[in-house]
């Protein structure tokens, strides 16, 4: 399968899934962290790459 | 069955310095292991699921474990990278997996899983030392 969108999720969902259990001890605080990453992660990625459309110019 | 260790475990933890090698060994050499021996298996299970799923995820991608090639600076960190997943990159080097397929159009995406997983177990091992050391 080679989607790009579908492993740069994946790619997202597991990294922030490990970060925010390094950094919180409530797994309700981790829900919110990986969530909030993920979101950042994902929009920065898409936000990022058609930025990057046109080059090289 | 707890979650998090108590005050009591962490000490006794604390208290054997010796322990703390292989403590952090463990969690070198199976992601989570360490979280799991002092007490914080939830955090251990994450660990575990999330980061063999990008290896084996990596793996399937056609990705490389990169080689020690000193000659090859980028090559020896991304070697030193994927060292830090321990036992799953001793199997999977034994088994002649990770061989890598430069054509395949996931071979970045699969270096880029593997050299990760890596790099955040090292996080993971020190933040069980963290942890057994009483600080967190």
């Amino acid at each position: 399968m080679t989607s790009h969108l579908l492993w740069l999720v994946v790619f997202a969902a597991l990294v922030s899934v490990v970060f925010a259990t390094l950094l919180r001890d409530e797994p309700a605080a981790q829900l919110r962290t990986a969530a909030t990453m993920f979101g950042g992660f994902v929009a920065a990625a898409l936000v990022l790459g058609w930025l990057m459309y046109p080059l090289p110019l | 069955m707890p979650l998090k260790s108590t005050a009591v475990e962490r000490a006794r933890v604390t208290a054997e310095p010796g322990i703390l090698v292989f403590v952090c060994l463990a969690a070198w050499a199976i992601p989570g292991a360490g979280h799991f021996w002092v007490g914080r298996r939830q955090k251990g299970l994450v660990f575990l699921i999330a980061l063999l799923a990008m290896f084996v995820i990596g793996l399937a991608l056609h990705g490389r474990i990169f080689p020690f090639q000193l000659n090859e600076p980028l090559v020896a960190l991304a070697a030193v990278a994927d060292i830090g997943l321990g036992l799953p990159w001793l199997v999977a080097r034994m088994l002649g997996l990770g061989g890598g397929v430069v054509t395949a159009a996931t071979y970045e995406y699969g270096n880029t899983f593997l050299i990760v997983a890596g790099l955040l177990n090292f996080l993971v091992m020190i933040d069980v030392f963290d942890v057994a050391m009483g600080r967190k």
